[in-house]
Formats: structure tokens, sequence, C-alpha cells
């Protein structure tokens, strides 16, 4: 049990911040913590891939004589890729979300989301 | 390999950079820019559907590396299919009255336009892409043009858009995971590949929660019963024009992209039911189909009420899906292309209503039959379609819904089919009552009304001749076109 434990503890520990990220994106009132929990829970999935791509006693993926060709010498580049292009897609995400919370403060004097709530039922 | 499929998103992502160049220096140009692009793109599509029904399947390699490293693009009787209705939809968005579309005119310097295009780029990536990782990207970019399209409305759009960003994250985070489970376990992100090496492994346990991750991201972007919550409030706040495109193409591309998966990649889960994924999908889909319906009927205000009933109308495509027999596929596919077509013909018409009378809430639309007659026989059309009424668009894809059902010999869904079709006549039959049959109310907004001109009335008539057409015609898509679809399921 211990070892199973030990091989996959970044997996456990992916699924404790996916976990948090959830509850935070749903249970929180404050808008902007709502944001801080959809940035948790993209970090986590792409520490998933990174934890996916890594190999034990691997090289950067540069092709190098003293390696050889053999791909298990490498470390598989391909996740880390797409997670750059996830990244930037997290980015805008932020972005454009953050640009809607200044934009929901002025107009409600409030980031809670049950004040605005009522403010919005007038 | 052949360059079609790529000719069909450049134009639009080409333009969408033009349109926000000139758009800073003039905002009628920026629209002009945005009608051209919209219309090289749907040639495209239209030749792309030509070539594919005559010659047969053109795929197009990314920078010239060949699959499964490096990304296609896929046109095939599905795929072209799909872009030829998003295309359609965007191009009588884009000629639309832009005063009607957004309420006002939107003010120089504001990039609707190339936000519009952005969205229609995205939705046709995700319809052309053949790449799992290719796919999110394209998810994203559209999802990230709607949230900010739905803004522009006023501050209640804000909040609703807010929460559709989180949720839509949720969404997209989902199918990303599935998607590392997929390329972990198998070292492929081409659809086609992968689909070659899943029969081999799918009792692995990475690859079923690939599945259920997918299949919950991509029912959270259509909206599919219970997962809808973000709908009626996104729908409702955003402008007219907006939520046509939403509720007509956004949330179906989500469908598109799940009917893909099932069929294209998860072919061994689709065919055998296992997980008993399809069950959940069907009867997810009829119980949004009672719900949506039933809570469509107490709304006042008209594009509410359009915006519950989209829930309902996305559960037939659920349910079509889910069925999977060629008859429920047909019908499904038959239904986002009739839906497409109504809903946004609707969504229209409460912009044209909006846009000569101010008017929002249905009570007030006693007495417009008489004044706005070309704008309501549009509606009674789209409305007609919506209930199901023969020889309009709606009634076919029911048809197909419903033999498909018989077929597999679930009664219930028939009955849930049947009962909805009532519910929606409740709800469409209350506003063409009080349009036509009620006295006018004589206060001023109502006495003045009239038909609105020209540029937002013939987008509106040319959807609801389309309604009409595609009634008369669908024995032809369905033979020529959606038969093809769904020759791998017989």
């Amino acid at each position: 049990m211990a070892e199973i434990f030990l091989e996959r503890y970044v997996y456990v520990m992916i699924v404790v911040l996916l976990c948090v990220g959830m509850y935070g994106m749903i249970f929180k009132r404050n808008l902007l913590k709502k944001l801080i929990g959809m940035n948790i829970f993209q970090t986590a999935i792409f520490l998933f891939y990174i934890e996916g791509a890594t190999k034990m006693g691997a090289t950067v993926p540069v092709i190098d004589p003293r390696y050889g060709t053999d791909p298990a010498n490498y470390v598989n580049p391909l996740p880390h890729v797409l997670i750059l292009t996830g990244i930037v897609v997290g980015l805008s995400l932020t972005g454009v979300a953050l640009a809607f919370l200044i934009n929901i403060r002025r107009n409600f004097h409030s980031l809670d989301d049950q004040a605005i709530m009522k403010e919005m039922s007038k | 390999m052949s360059a079609l499929p790529i000719l069909i998103i450049l134009p639009l992502l080409f333009f969408a950079f033009i349109a926000a160049l000139v758009g800073i220096w003039h905002q009628r140009l920026s629209r002009y820019m945005a009608v051209l692009g919209v219309t090289l793109a749907l040639a495209a599509a239209a030749q792309g559907l030509l070539t594919v029904l005559t010659v047969g399947e053109q795929r197009y390699f990314l920078g010239g590396w060949p699959p499964p490293f490096g990304i296609e693009y896929v046109l095939d009787p599905l795929s072209s299919f799909m872009s030829l209705v998003v295309l359609c939809i965007g191009f009588f968005v884009v000629i639309y009255e832009p005063g009607a579309a957004f309420y006002q005119a939107p003010r120089k310097g504001i990039p609707v336009y190339p936000l519009l295009m952005l969205l229609l780029g995205g939705l046709t990536g995700v319809v052309l892409t053949g790449d799992l990782f290719n796919l999110f990207v394209f998810l994203e970019i559209y999802s990230l043009a709607s949230y900010t399209l739905i803004t522009l409305s006023g501050k209640r759009a804000l909040v609703a858009s807010f929460r559709y960003l989180i949720l839509g994250t949720i969404a997209g985070g989902f199918y990303l995971l599935g998607v590392g489970f997929i390329y972990f376990a198998t070292g492929s992100l081409n659809m086609a590949d992968v689909a070659s090496i899943l029969p081999g492994i799918c009792t692995s346990p990475a690859i079923m929660a690939a599945v259920a991750l997918i299949v919950i991201g991509l029912s959270i972007k259509m909206a599919l019963f219970p997962l809808h919550i973000w709908l009626p409030d996104a729908h409702s706040y955003a402008p007219p024009a907006i939520a046509a495109i939403l509720a007509s193409v956004q949330i179906e591309v989500a469908a598109y992209a799940l009917v893909r998966m099932m069929l294209d990649v998860f072919q061994p889960y689709y065919l055998c039911n296992m997980l008993s994924i399809n069950s959940v999908i069907a009867w997810a889909g009829a119980a949004g189909i009672l719900f949506g319906s039933a809570l469509a009927i107490p709304q006042r205000d008209f594009k509410r009420m359009l915006a519950y009933s989209t829930v309902g109308q996305v559960g037939y495509i659920a349910l079509g899906i889910g069925l999977a027999s060629p008859l429920g596929l047909i019908g499904a596919l038959l239904h986002i292309l009739n839906h497409a077509f109504m809903k946004s013909c609707l969504f229209l018409v409460a912009g044209g209503i909006r846009y000569q009378t101010g008017l929002r809430e249905i009570p007030w639309f006693a007495g417009l039959g008489r004044r706005m007659p070309l704008t309501m026989a549009a509606f009674v059309v789209a409305a007609l379609s919506m209930i199901g009424i023969p020889p309009t668009a709606g009634f076919f894809s029911k048809w197909y819904l419903i033999l498909g059902s018989v077929d597999s010999g679930n009664w219930v869904f028939v009955t849930v089919i049947l009962v909805s079709s009532l519910l929606n006549a409740v709800y469409f039959f209350g506003v063409i009552e009080r349009v036509y049959a009620k006295p006018p109310a004589g206060y001023p907004e109502e006495v003045k009304a009239k038909d609105p001109p020209i540029s937002v009335l013939a987008p509106i008539l040319v959807l609801a001749a389309g309604v009409l057409g595609l009634g008369l015609i669908n024995v032809v898509i369905v033979t020529r076109v959606l038969e093809l679809v769904v020759a791998s399921l017989y």
C-alpha cells in the first residue's frame, strides 16, 4: 500500500489539487476566489501532463552523441509543448476573467456572489 | 492531400485580423471585411461538401507533417456537412443589421466583428480538425470569443458570462484531462490513429476514465441536462445576434464533437454500449427535453423562453446520439441542422422586435401580428417547426428520432418526444395567440410598430424560408449526406 502511494504520489497530489480547484470554483462565494480556484484546477492538469512525460534517468530531448538515438534515453517533449499551448489558453482565460471582474466590481460594487444576485434581482 | 479543409478556416482567421485592424479606424468597414471573410469561407465549405460527395474524403496536413505526427484537417461527409451549417448561420448573423444585432450599433473600436469571426473560426476548427489536442485549442478559442461577446449587452450579461467562463473552463479541463489519459495510453493524438489502437486496449481503466472525462466535458459545453445551468442566463442576456449564433451552432458544435468522438474515436464503447455510456447520454437527453420544455412555458421574457427551449432541443440531439442506431443518429444530425435554422430565426425575430419596438416580454406582444406581418410570419414558421408540424423541417428530425426509439424498442423515449411536442405547442401557441388573436394594446410602442428595415428582415425571411425548404428537401440530405455518415453503424 505504502509502495503504491510512493510510486504514484505525484498523481495523488494532482487529484488533491484538482479537487481544491473544483471546490474553489463551485463553492466559494467570492468571484475572485472562484477565479483562483480555476487557476489551481488548470495547474493541476498541466502538472498531470508534465508528470506523464518524465522518465527516470533520461535527459533533455536534444539528440546527444553520448546517449545515442534510443528514445528511452530522452524525456518525451510532446507533453511539454502541449502544455505550453495549454498555459497560453489558461493565461488568456484568466485575462478575460479578470477584465470581467473589474467590470463587475464597477457595476455592482461587490465581488460577492450573493450580493450580486440580490442586486440583479432588483 | 488537398488544401480544401484549411481554406475554410483561413479566411475566417485572416479576416478576423483584418477586421480588427480596420475596425480601429471605421466600424462599418470592419463589418464589410467580416462579410467578405465569411462569404469566402462559405464558398469554400460549399465547394468542400461538393468535393466530398463526388470525389471522397479530403485531408490537409498542417505544415506538411503527415499524421500521426502532424496535425491534420479532415473533410469527410460529417465535417463538411457541419461546417456548411455553421457558416450558413454565421453568414446570416454577419449580414444582420448591427443596430438590431447588438441592441445598439457598436461604437468605433469595439471589436465585435473580429470576435464574431474568431468565434466562427473556432467553431469550424473544431469541426474540421482530426487531432485531439487541436480540438481543445479550437474549443477554447470559440469559448473565449463567446464569453466576450455575451458581455456586450450590459451588466447582467457580465455576471452570466463569468459563470459560463468558470463552467466552460471546467469543461475544457475535463476534456484536456481525458486527452491526456488517451495520449499516455496510446502515444498518439491523431483521431484516426487513436481509433486504430483503442480496440486492443479498450478495457484499460485509463481509457475508460478518458471516455468518462471527455463525455462529461463535452456535455457541459453542449449544455446537456443536468449540466445546462449556465445556458439560460448566458443565452437570454446575450445580444440577439450572439444568442442566435450561440444557441443555433455554438452548442451544437460541441454536440458534433461528441458525435465525432463516439463515432470515430470511441467506436468500441459506442457500438457495445460499454460503461452504459449511450444509455446515460440518452436518458440525460430525455430528461433535458422535458425539463427545458416545461420551464420554457412560464417565462415572460421572449429570449429567456427561447433559451430554455434550447435546453430541450439539445436533449433531442443527445437522445439521438445515445440511441446509437442509424435512424437515431440521422435524427440527431438532422435536428442539428434544423435547430440551427429555426433557433437562429427565432432569436433574430426577437432582435427585430426589440429593434422596432423595444419590447422583450411576451405579454406586451399583443397585436404585433398586424403591425409586423412579415416578421411574425417568419416567427410562426419557425415556431411551427419547433413544435414539429409537417411540412416544416422540425417534423422530420423528430420523425427519425421516434423511428429510432421504436427501432430500439424504447417506448419511454417515444412518449417523451410526443409529450415534449405538446409542451412546445403550449409555449409557442401562447405567443402566437397573443400576437394574432389578442386585441392590440394601443400603447405608443405598439401603435408605431412596423416591419423592420430590409437589413433586419432579409436574414429572418431567408432563414424562415430555409426552415420550410429543409423540410421539403430533407430526403435528399438524408440519403446523399447523412446515410454516408452513419454507414459505419450498420
